[in-house]
């Protein structure tokens, strides 16, 4: 399916919960709010036209110092989705607040999203709603910050942490 | 001690127990075990022989790929990408590149595809080689590991004669890559690929057929393929489940919808299916790499500034049009360390976009245009900046869909850049693969999985 189109059939299913749309370099975006993205993700899974089976990526992204995205909300959760049937691709991004870092967890429709969630959480500290084990992914637990946020500096040092005895 | 004793403190049957040997032990594989490849944790529930539950732990080669991605210039970060996947690391330069290319909305050369993919598909075979190999060695088949290791020698020569290093490469640039394919690289590629194939052949003898190793693989770490995707799996693993998705053919990019190969499948999603496939897309690659040799478009293709070619006689024209950049330059000898980076074969693979590919070295030294040029692309705050917005590129990594995203604010660092490592998902469905099964199935299922700490833990 084309991907204009796609975006079609997300807009007829999520009416204002869809915000935007783009293709930049060719890559079919919709930006979806916090509160419609469980129905968008399972739509684009199930719906027989698109079949988005494959969660080929979930990651985030921080705008605190982003070019015109001062005053609107911190974090977008970046979702990529293929269909391996239909050879496809879309990319949905769900805005997240500061205050209110949450979003619904993806974990029910692709097992794979529990993994990619932990990282998220891990890096960005945005948590998700429902995730059955939220523990960080790739740092260890006495990890104070979440790294790839845009204000945890390059140098910051970490406490040294040693067996438990 | 007698033997009830004996059996009670060692395998924790008897009375304490509740009798029957029902109490479960817990056992940690790694992070520093000989068959963890590298390091990750294993913490395996056992009942008897049977794992119950397992949780893997990653993490520990963390190095903060994409935090230090957004420390620096776009080229900055193709070293960091070599370590990524160090088995494969032309891959992962290219892939990066790509992404960054697509933010530019700029496109290669023709031989630069080529010599893209050629060099690829070269690393996809030293990859599939270490894999089988280390695999085949921890079930006990030493010989076969010996073979591929040697096999990879030949093709790390190769490596090495293109890009002047073995596993630190360094070879992908955006807009092009650093150097052309060195002289008599066809010879050397034949026969190193001669080599391979004997090697494929033997190996085949050893264990394809070979009992033990059968015992070990047939049926075990199965996965079905519906079950694979929605864990995310790409690559060997999923072909080996019968599901038909490769990059190279769903989304054709650079140069393959050029090239005729076939994608191979398993059926049984299981330990011995994999290593099928992985043996069978060995030669697929090797097929793949000879037609790009043998198409490989010589001459100068330079792309001017809106992506088109340019042919040599067009060149000397714009000298008779009294522009006169670069022809008023003085050829000067260039040292040997810079071979194939002269200004004809720098015109052949990259990309003449000047806000995006440093220039030959020759016009850097010998002009004040091309040292300016230098300066505009290394300076601090100059460099490539690509327009303000975001671009996903996949390749066909060693493993699986390799995804770069890559997210530019408009200036010359990028904003952000992640990468979907295609060795994640299947170490995430690790537990799942090997729940069930005993424990000596563990190490030819996590073999099979080829984990590449690199690239899993950034």
């Amino acid at each position: 399916m084309d991907g204009g189109a796609i975006l079609a059939r997300l807009k007829t299913k999520l009416g204002p919960r869809l915000t935007e749309t783009h293709a930049h370099r060719g890559d079919h975006t919709a930006v979806v709010t916090r509160d419609g993205i469980t129905e968008a993700l399972a739509f684009c899974r199930d719906e027989p036209e698109l079949r988005f089976d494959l969660l080929s990526d979930l990651t985030a992204v921080d705008y605190l110092r982003y070019p015109g995205r001062e005053d609107g909300p911190r974090f977008d959760v970046v979702y990529h989705l293929y269909s391996v049937p239909h050879r496809h691709r879309v990319r949905l991004r769900v805005p997240v607040e500061q205050d209110d870092p949450v979003v619904p967890t993806a974990t029910g429709l692709w097992p794979i999203a529990n993994w990619l969630e932990r990282e998220v959480w891990d890096m960005f500290g945005i948590r998700f709603e429902g995730h059955p084990d939220l523990r960080r992914l790739l740092l260890y637990e006495e990890f104070q910050g979440h790294p790839l946020r845009k204000d945890y500096p390059m140098d910051r040092r970490q406490p040294l942490i040693g067996p438990i005895v | 001690m007698n033997e009830r004793e004996t059996r009670e403190m060692f395998l924790g049957e008897g009375a304490t127990s509740g009798g029957g040997g029902g109490q479960h032990m817990f056992v940690n594989m790694g992070p520093a075990h000989p068959a963890m490849h590298g390091i990750i944790r294993i913490f395996a529930e056992l009942d008897g022989e049977t794992v119950v539950k397992t949780d893997v732990e990653i993490g520990y080669l963390h190095r903060a790929f994409e935090k230090d991605c957004e420390a620096g210039p776009y080229n900055n970060a193709i070293p960091y990408t070599d370590r990524l996947n160090y088995v494969s690391p032309l891959i992962n330069n290219f892939g990066y590149a790509g992404a960054v290319e697509k933010l530019l909305g700029i496109d290669v050369t023709d031989r630069c595809k080529y010599i893209r993919v050629i060099m690829s598909e070269i690393s996809r075979i030293c990859d599939h080689l270490t894999c089988v190999g280390a695999s085949a060695m921890e079930l006990g088949a030493f010989t076969v590991f010996l073979y591929m290791i040697k096999a990879r020698e030949f093709l790390w020569e190769l490596v090495e004669d293109v890009t002047g290093a073995r596993l630190t490469i360094s070879y992908g640039r955006v807009g092009g890559v650093k150097a052309d394919l060195p002289a008599g690289f066809d010879l050397k590629m034949k026969k190193a690929f001669g080599e391979v194939r004997q090697v494929l052949e033997e190996v085949h003898t050893l264990i394809t057929a070979n009992r033990i190793f059968m015992d070990r693989t047939v049926g075990v770490g199965a996965i079905s393929g519906p079950d694979a995707v929605a864990w995310g799996i790409t690559g060997p693993l999923l072909r080996a489940t019968g599901v038909n998705y490769d990059l190279r053919k769903a989304q054709p990019y650079w140069a393959y919808d050029r090239m005729q190969f076939e994608v191979p499948l398993g059926k049984n999603g299981d330990n011995f299916d994999r290593f099928l496939v992985r043996m069978a897309e060995m030669e697929q690659s090797m097929r793949i790499a000879e037609q790009g040799l043998d198409g490989l478009p010589g001459g100068s293709i330079q792309v001017d500034w809106e992506g088109k070619a340019i042919d040599p006689a067009a060149y000397v024209d714009r000298g008779k049009q009294g522009k006169t950049e670069g022809l008023l330059l003085v050829p000067i000898q260039l040292s040997p360390n810079l071979q194939g980076q002269g200004r004809e074969a720098q015109q052949r693979v990259n990309a003449s976009d000047k806000k995006v590919v440093l220039p030959p070295k020759e016009t850097t030294y010998g002009s004040i245009e091309g040292l300016m040029n230098h300066f505009m692309l290394v300076m601090d705050g100059f460099g490539i900046r690509p327009p303000v917005g975001e671009a996903y590129v996949a390749v066909e990594g060693a493993n699986g869909e390799l995804g770069f995203y890559v997210l530019s604010d408009g200036t010359d660092r990028p904003y952000r850049v992640h990468c979907r490592p295609p060795c994640l998902p299947p170490v995430a469905a690790l537990p799942r693969m090997i729940e069930g099964q005993m424990v000596a199935d563990i190490i030819p299922t996590f073999g099979s999985v080829n984990m590449i700490g690199g690239e899993l833990d950034r």
